[in-house]
């Protein structure tokens, strides 16, 4: 098939950027939107020209590293699926297609198609983990967990941090994101011991990373690759009260 | 040279102990005074980094990609072993021990791989510790699976998403220590030089991939975790970004590199679809627990799977290998496939894949018990071929997919130069000829939380700590080195595409290096490479400039090396005039097809050393001592 594309292009943060057309032939169904930018992008080396710098690496929807936004939507058409596993039997032969970058106020643009969302890191690296050390830790079994908290909590650490949320939402919130590992935590015992403080802390963290507030339009559920649910934030919320009640001298 | 692996005398149970009393330890106060540099942030390396921080070390860490996080252990999917014998069947250390050395074909360290069973459990604990959400049973207890190549359950597992859960538990107490302010952070960086000075590793040279930047950073030791090299085929199961250049480059500079030629290709991958294909998806072998393998009896059968008869189908590995049928070894189950496709038996349009087929599973199961078991994996295939495997057979055929080989370590995971450690897939110590299933978490695991707090402080102790900074001559050089090998590339401006030479090298190395090698197509690639290595620094086209972010040229970078390094591969292969593991010559093969192994004269790791681009490498060895088990023909039937 051959498509249309409309390429958003930009030098770096502080430049301009702006949509590009290309074309993109003999296009096979079978591609993924990821090879078919392969083949364009060799074409526009042999013409000289450079390349669209977009991200990538597992090329099988678990690393979170792809991040476009395709026809308005983050990660594209398909429900529950990434950029990478998109695959082109999903258009039609003359389809024009709109790629840009994720945009939200906390993932700036480095270049063309690629953001940095590293402050969903630093909103991990606040308290988004268990605080034990290494060695001197009990037998797996002598910690029993019911099977269904085990699968919330497999249901919520599924979220590959892309940020495609944060992109989808009118607010820029990373309360899906957030609230993904708060639940993945709070589903465990050996997570309920610093339960309180660490969502105290995540919450801060996304408060001062600028990400926006969560006004229930459920665009994030709507584009989540892994199926992650708003259900959750409303576990984030219930964690929050409960914290924000006993919390004495902050966190 | 014969290299001295270093393991400790005495009983192998009691290797590892005896070695944590002899180490030398550094007092916590001093702890800090040392910086140590962890290149690689996957399992291996953000377990390394976590723990080497909680210690107290000052710790630079460094990755390509944006985050640790998106490291490529999280692309496992199957599980992770212990010996830790939950389901009664019979597990144990030894059981665990055994399994992996005969599984790599006695080409593996004996205590290397005790200690790496007796850590294994270990790991479990700490992961569950962590809060990594394995799968539990009704009661709230772990539950296992099995994997090719063993009889029991030891396989723990999160889904089919095991790999994503562990390394989120290891970034999780990475990122615990980057806010400790004990471990600093440098994403979308790339080491792309090893610093030695009076014969010690004392830093690295890396590129900042966002602004292009060359810079130095200067350690008292350096530990690589930068994963494995089966990118050198192009086409592998493996991320994009996965390369060989960190660990070549050290080899550039001193280190040896062992058994390159044993390369893991993987039984149950999504067959090639087009030309323009970018890399090949794994569908996990714990499928193989409940799907069975067979293609149609008769040639060029191209009926749609479900309308071939019971009668006409071939369960062939139920046939061959009645002991373990579809849990054979990954090698032994790779070649049997392609076998039967070179027969003319393949199965789907192409002719090259075979079939992994649930029907019986969903009749003895149920759909739902198959959903929750492996319903990620379903889906995912279903992305890929458009097709519903709950419905019909899935198509799998044979793909590159893991390094056995790496750079040469001894028993404390110290390279042949001083200081430089190597751990996870990037060394070569622990699977022999062969890995098999769920034991490269285990091992990466192993070596980053509990081998190398230990090992390294080892020599720590004896080393003064800030003995080198950046300003040495040696940082001068590597940096001015590298700004040159950037321009040289850039200033090519050829006709061709990084990519283009990549893809040719894939195809030179998967026809002759690959699933099956012998003298003739060996000596072919070897003829062959340096043409394309040539044609490569004539005629790349990289487009852009060097003090930016530029994709070609990071990926130049990675091809470059990948067109040496596959020379080396195909020499260390035709050296090896035996079959072993992933390792399979056809001359050298039993009148019934199997790998015909020759522990007379070859019983011993090949560790190469650097002597030119276009000059041979020179050979060491490190002989392999069993004292512990019997050199068997290895048997699955
Ligand atoms: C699809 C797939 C499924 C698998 N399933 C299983 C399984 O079920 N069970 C199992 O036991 N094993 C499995 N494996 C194997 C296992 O995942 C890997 O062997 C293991 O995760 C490797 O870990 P590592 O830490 O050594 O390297 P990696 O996870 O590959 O990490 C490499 C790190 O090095 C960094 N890096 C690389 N080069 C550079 C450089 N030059 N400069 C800076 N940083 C660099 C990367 O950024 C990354 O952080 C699977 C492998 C694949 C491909
Ligand atoms: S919640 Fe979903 S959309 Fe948001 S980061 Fe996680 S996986 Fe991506
Ligand atoms: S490239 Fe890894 S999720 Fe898309």
């Amino acid at each position: 098939m051959n498509l249309t594309l409309f390429i958003w292009r930009q030098k770096g943060p502080d430049e301009k950027g702006r949509l590009e057309q290309y074309e993109a032939k003999n296009i096979s169904a079978e591609m993924s939107f990821l090879e078919m930018l392969d083949v364009v992008n060799e074409g526009l080396i042999k013409n000289g020209k450079e390349p669209v710098a977009f991200d990538h690496d597992c090329r099988e929807g678990i690393c979170g590293m792809c991040s476009q936004v395709i026809n308005g939507v983050p990660h594209g058409p398909k429900e529950k699926t990434t950029v990478c596993q998109l695959h082109m039997r999903n258009f039609k032969d003359g389809d024009s297609i709109y790629i840009e970058p994720f945009r939200a106020r906390a993932f700036p643009v480095i270049k063309d198609l690629i953001v940095d969302r590293s402050a969903l890191d630093r909103v991990i690296q606040s308290g988004g983990y268990i605080s034990v050390h290494t060695g001197g830790v009990p037998d797996a079994n002598a910690i029993l967990l019911p099977k269904e908290n085990a699968g919330t909590a497999m249901d919520a650490s599924e979220c590959i941090g892309c940020g495609a949320c944060v992109a989808a939402c009118p607010n820029g919130s990373a309360m899906l994101f957030t609230a993904a590992k708060v639940t993945h935590l709070a589903m465990l015992p050996q997570g309920k011991i610093e339960a309180a403080r660490r969502v105290c802390v995540m919450t801060d963290a996304m408060m001062n990373e600028g990400f926006g507030n969560c006004s229930n339009h459920y665009e994030c559920q709507a584009v989540c690759p892994k199926g992650i649910k708003v259900q959750f934030i409303a576990k984030l919320n219930r964690e929050f009260m409960k914290a924000v009640i006993h919390r004495k001298g902050g966190f | 040279m014969i290299l001295n692996g270093k393991c400790p005398a005495g009983p192998l149970a009691e290797k590892w102990d005896r070695r944590r009393n002899e180490m030398k330890l550094v007092s916590p106060a001093n702890k800090r005074k040392y910086k140590i540099i962890v290149a690689g942030t996957g399992l291996a390396g953000a377990s390394a980094a976590a723990t080497l921080g909680e210690l107290g070390y000052n710790v630079e860490a460094f990755c390509y990609q944006d985050s640790p996080r998106r490291g490529h252990s999280i692309a496992a999917q199957g599980g992770i072993n212990a010996a830790k014998n939950y389901p009664n069947d019979g597990d144990s250390i030894f059981r665990l021990f055994y399994d992996t050395i005969k599984g790599g074909d006695f080409r593996g360290r004996e205590a290397n791989i005790y200690r790496l069973a007796v850590l294994s459990n270990n790991i479990i604990d700490q992961c569950v510790a962590q809060g990594v959400p394995f799968a539990r049973d009704y009661a709230g207890y772990l539950e296992n699976r099995s994997f090719g190549g063993v009889q029991v359950s030891r396989t723990f597992y999160a889904r089919g998403q095991t790999g994503q859960q562990l390394l989120l538990g290891a970034y999780g107490a990475l990122s615990r220590q980057i806010k400790e302010g004990t471990v600093r952070l440098h994403p979308r960086t790339e080491m792309l030089d090893l610093v030695i000075i009076d014969g010690e590793a004392k830093g690295i040279t890396v590129r900042d991939l966002v602004t292009g930047k060359i810079e130095c950073y200067a350690a008292d030791a350096v530990c690589l975790c930068t994963g494995g090299y089966a990118n050198v085929f192009h086409l592998s199961t493996n991320a994009m970004g996965s390369n060989v250049t960190a660990a070549y480059r050290a080899y550039k500079k001193g280190a040896f590199f062992a058994n390159p030629c044993f390369t893991q290709i993987h039984p149950t991958c999504i067959p090639v679809s087009g030309e323009q294909q970018s890399k090949l998806t794994l569908m996990s072998e714990s499928l193989r627990n409940d799907g069975r393998v067979w293609t149609p009896k008769n040639k060029r059968d191209r009926r749609v799977p479900n309308d071939i008869p019971e009668a006409e189908r071939d369960y062939f590995l139920e046939r061959k290998y009645p002991a373990y049928g579809n849990l054979a070894p990954r090698d032994i189950a790779s070649r049997a496939a392609k076998d039967i496709c070179d027969e003319g038996r393949g199965a789907g349009s192409s002719g090259y894949g075979v079939y992994l087929d649930f029907a019986d599973a969903i009749k003895r199961l149920g759909e739902n018990k198959l959903r929750e078991r492996y319903g990620n994996l379903f889906d995912m295939y279903e992305k890929i071929t458009g097709e519903n495997a709950y419905r019909q057979p899935m198509r799998i055929y044979p793909a590159p997919h893991y390094a056995m080989g790496g750079l040469w370590v001894d028993y404390n995971l110290q390279s042949n130069v001083p200081g430089l450690f190597v751990l996870g897939e990037a060394n070569f110590s622990d699977h022999g000829a062969n890995r098999l299933g769920a034991s490269a978490l285990m091992q990466g695991l192993a070596d980053g939380y509990f081998i190398i707090p230990y090992t390294i402080s080892d020599y720590l102790a004896q080393t003064a700590f800030g003995k080198v900074n950046e300003g040495h001559p040696e940082f001068r050089k590597s940096r001015e080195d590298l700004e040159t090998l950037t321009k040289k590339l850039l200033s090519i401006n050829g006709r061709k595409t990084v990519s283009e030479f990549h893809r040719e090298l894939g195809r030179i190395m998967w026809d002759n290096v690959g699933m099956e090698r012998n003298e003739e197509s060996l000596k072919k690639a070897i003829a062959l490479i340096p043409g394309l290595r040539t044609e490569f620094w004539g005629n790349v086209k990289i487009p852009g400039n060097g003090i930016e972010l530029n994709q070609e040229l990071e990926k130049a970078g990675r091809v470059a090396d990948f067109l040496e390094f596959g020379e080396l591969m195909a020499r260390d292969a035709l050296h090896r005039n035996e079959s072993c593991g992933g390792h399979f010559r056809t001359e050298y093969q039993m009148p019934d097809g199997e790998a015909r192994r020759d522990d007379e004269n070859f019983c011993y790791v090949a560790a190469w050393e650097f002597k030119g681009v276009d000059k041979g490498p020179e050979l060491h060895k490190e002989p392999l001592v069993f004292e512990n088990v019997e050199l068997a023909v290895r048997n699955y039937k």
